[in-house]
């Protein structure tokens, strides 16, 4: 029980002492600015739980976070780090625009089903190629997810100015998807929410990702890799095998991210496709430190951060841009735990 | 084509000059970093913040040296975050990058709208950018001397030796007393003052700074010295190269052909087939990514 406790407070306080110091240091920016820390605070907080429409567009923005936040958990929890959750929630928005909009005749659930499926596993193939360049060359994945990143930004923008998947006019965007397609959106909340159905799925993702890491074979061989390659292999746990089986997981994750988007926000595919989310995916995990409900909890915060920030941007001379800045030191405050943990960790020794 | 070839070829060297310079400067910097043991994705947002603070400078004090000056002053300020947190804090190398990217591309606009009033994009005016020296930008000249310098450095001096030493072994390094922190310290601060002066270049050329203007450009450069095998005749090699693709596809477009998507993949599939070994296999310095931490004496 008391080592228990100890393995949570671990978990626990790291993340939460980098978040009052990068509490800390953004307000001294809004200090500098000559704006009010509290006034700002109290706008992000009125932004982002004031109101059910704020709410709504809390876990809205909260929605592709949990996706790609999984994205890169499990592919950490393997050992491997996947930033290129970008590129393969473009290529899973490509191909739920496409299959949105093409396939025709079929009843909702089961057209909504095949385009996420369909844009998870176009994710998990994009996601593939540097798992498989990792597995057979030792090549290693983040300098290929990068690049393929940008490979994906530019193939999209060259499928779409294609005759085949062009609407006519002059923006390269898809025709919008046909209505079996959209996810229903949660209107009972506020009337012009962007909130859908995705944010169900999204839950039940954490659930089952959960399941998957903690209560199966598959999930204990992934730790166990990510742990420590050479001792799994040495007892006979494949690590190729599951640096491709995490990888593609991780990108299904980030295709059905861009699925979200299509079906049920943007309602077709458009180059450049709004950017962000992937890399955004990078912080939720590492606040959430890689635990599923680490990352709800996590991808709520940077959900309400967005939503609070835009509302900052309205009411305040401070731009909404700040959003990014307290993001951008945010990661660097819990990359840097070191120093905290020794902290905590040294005073349990010192006690008797 | 309706000129003479002469003249197309021309425009395409010149605009392939152009292009190259920015990632010649960075994929350099690359090279302190990354030979001395410590992955710098981070290039991108540091020629991002040396784009911004090079025109932001360049404006206010009209003159363009002083903005150099500046834009390589906040460019090892920010690779300054990234050195801390690596190498004094023990934060992951590329979190941290990841993290120095979003800074600069919320920052830069952050701090636009704070200096000029509500404007997310601001110009230079003819006297506060550089004179042209021949065909080119005095920058352009700068940028090859960098990379004769690095090589210099990096491979006939007692501290480009130790440079290499600390990103192949640090602790073959640290028995022989050089103190491994301190020089990846440095390496990371060059790194930053070389994608500062890279990021600059934009400004300077296009006439203005605009929200993400380096669009990626830091990430090419991380990709050309990963092509040119950590070398920075290499990097250069492949600066040069990618710079050449980008030149093409520009030059080309509204002439009908090949479409210019696949010019502009060009540098990035190049990467991925030469990480992989297909061209000659492309070999990370050992340490690269590693944290080092001496034994406890006694």
């Amino acid at each position: 029980m008391k080592s228990n406790l100890k393995a949570a407070s671990l978990n626990i306080v790291p993340p939460l002492a980098a978040l009052v110091l990068a509490g800390a240091v953004s307000s001294i920016i809004i200090l500098i600015l000559g704006e009010s820390p509290l006034h700002i605070a109290r706008v992000m907080l009125s932004g982002s739980v004031g109101s059910m429409s704020s709410v709504a567009n809390m876990l809205e923005e909260a929605t592709p976070l949990i996706f790609t936040g999984l994205c890169v958990a499990i592919a950490m929890r393997c050992g491997l780090f996947n930033i290129g959750g970008e590129g393969q929630l473009v290529i899973g928005a490509f191909v739920s625009a496409w299959v949105g909009y093409r396939v025709g005749g079929l009843p909702p659930v089961m057209h909504i089903t095949l385009c996420i499926a369909l844009a998870g596993l176009a994710g998990a193939m994009w996601a593939l190629i540097p798992g498989l360049l990792k597995a057979r060359f030792g090549a290693h994945e983040v300098i290929n997810t990068i690049m393929l990143n940008y490979v994906a930004f530019i193939l999209a923008n060259y499928l779409v100015g294609l005759p085949y998947f062009k609407k006519p006019g002059q923006i390269p965007q898809t025709e919008d998807v046909l209505s079996t397609a959209l996810l229903p959106r949660m209107t009972f909340l506020y009337e012009y929410t962007r909130l859908n159905v995705g944010f169900v799925i999204a839950i039940a993702c954490v659930l089952l990702i959960y399941v998957l890491l903690e209560k199966t074979e598959i999930g204990f061989e992934i730790r166990s890799v990510g742990h420590n390659p050479l001792a799994s292999r040495a007892s006979g746990i494949s690590v190729v095998r599951n640096t491709l089986i995490a990888m593609a997981i991780s990108g299904f994750l980030a295709g059905m991210a861009g699925s979200e988007r299509v079906l049920g926000v943007h309602r077709h595919f458009i180059s450049p496709f709004p950017f962000g989310y992937g890399f955004a995916g990078i912080a939720v995990a590492l606040l959430g430190r890689n635990r599923p409900l680490g990352i709800l909890i996590s991808a709520l915060f940077f959900g309400a951060l967005a939503s609070g920030g835009a509302q900052v941007d309205i009411e305040t001379n401070v731009p909404r841009e700040l959003v990014t800045v307290i993001q951008a030191i945010v990661i660097i405050f819990v990359a840097c735990e070191y120093p905290i943990r020794k902290l905590v960790f040294m005073k349990k020794r010192t006690a008797p | 084509m309706s000129e003479p070839a002469t003249v197309f070829a021309l425009a395409l060297f010149t605009a392939t000059i152009r292009k190259s310079v920015p990632l010649i400067f960075a994929s350099t910097g690359g090279f302190f970093s990354e030979r001395s043991g410590v992955v710098n994705i981070g290039l991108e947002g540091m020629m991002l913040f040396g784009a911004f603070s090079g025109a932001l400078v360049a404006v206010l004090t009209h003159n363009p040296w002083l903005g150099l000056l500046g834009a390589a002053v906040v460019g090892a300020l920010i690779s300054c975050i990234h050195a801390l947190a690596t190498i004094n804090f023990r934060a992951n190398q590329i979190i941290s990058g990841v993290a120095i990217n979003l800074l600069a591309v919320g920052g830069t606009v952050f701090l636009t709208q704070v200096f000029m009033g509500g404007e997310r994009s601001f110009s230079l005016a003819a006297s506060d950018r550089f004179p042209v020296w021949g065909p080119f930008l005095p920058l352009t000249y700068l940028s090859f001397i960098c990379v004769a310098g690095a090589s210099v450095f990096a491979y006939y001096t007692v501290p480009g030796l130790r440079l290499r030493a600390v990103g192949e072994h640090p602790r073959a390094a640290d028995t022989q007393g050089i103190n491994v922190a301190r020089v990846r310290f440095v390496a990371v601060l060059m790194s930053g003052v070389l994608a500062g002066l890279g990021g600059a270049y934009l400004p300077y050329f296009s006439g203005s700074f605009a929200k993400n203007m380096t669009s990626g450009l830091g990430f090419i450069a991380l990709a050309a010295l990963i092509f040119g095998k950590w070398h920075p005749a290499g990097a250069m090699a492949a600066s040069l190269l990618f710079g050449f693709a980008d030149a093409l596809q520009e030059t080309l477009q509204g002439r009908g052909g090949l479409p210019p998507q696949l010019f502009q993949a060009i540098p990035y599939v190049l990467t991925v087939i030469a990480l992989a070994g297909v061209i000659g296999r492309s070999r990370p310095p050992a340490a690269l990514g590693k944290h080092y931490e001496r034994e406890a004496p006694g």
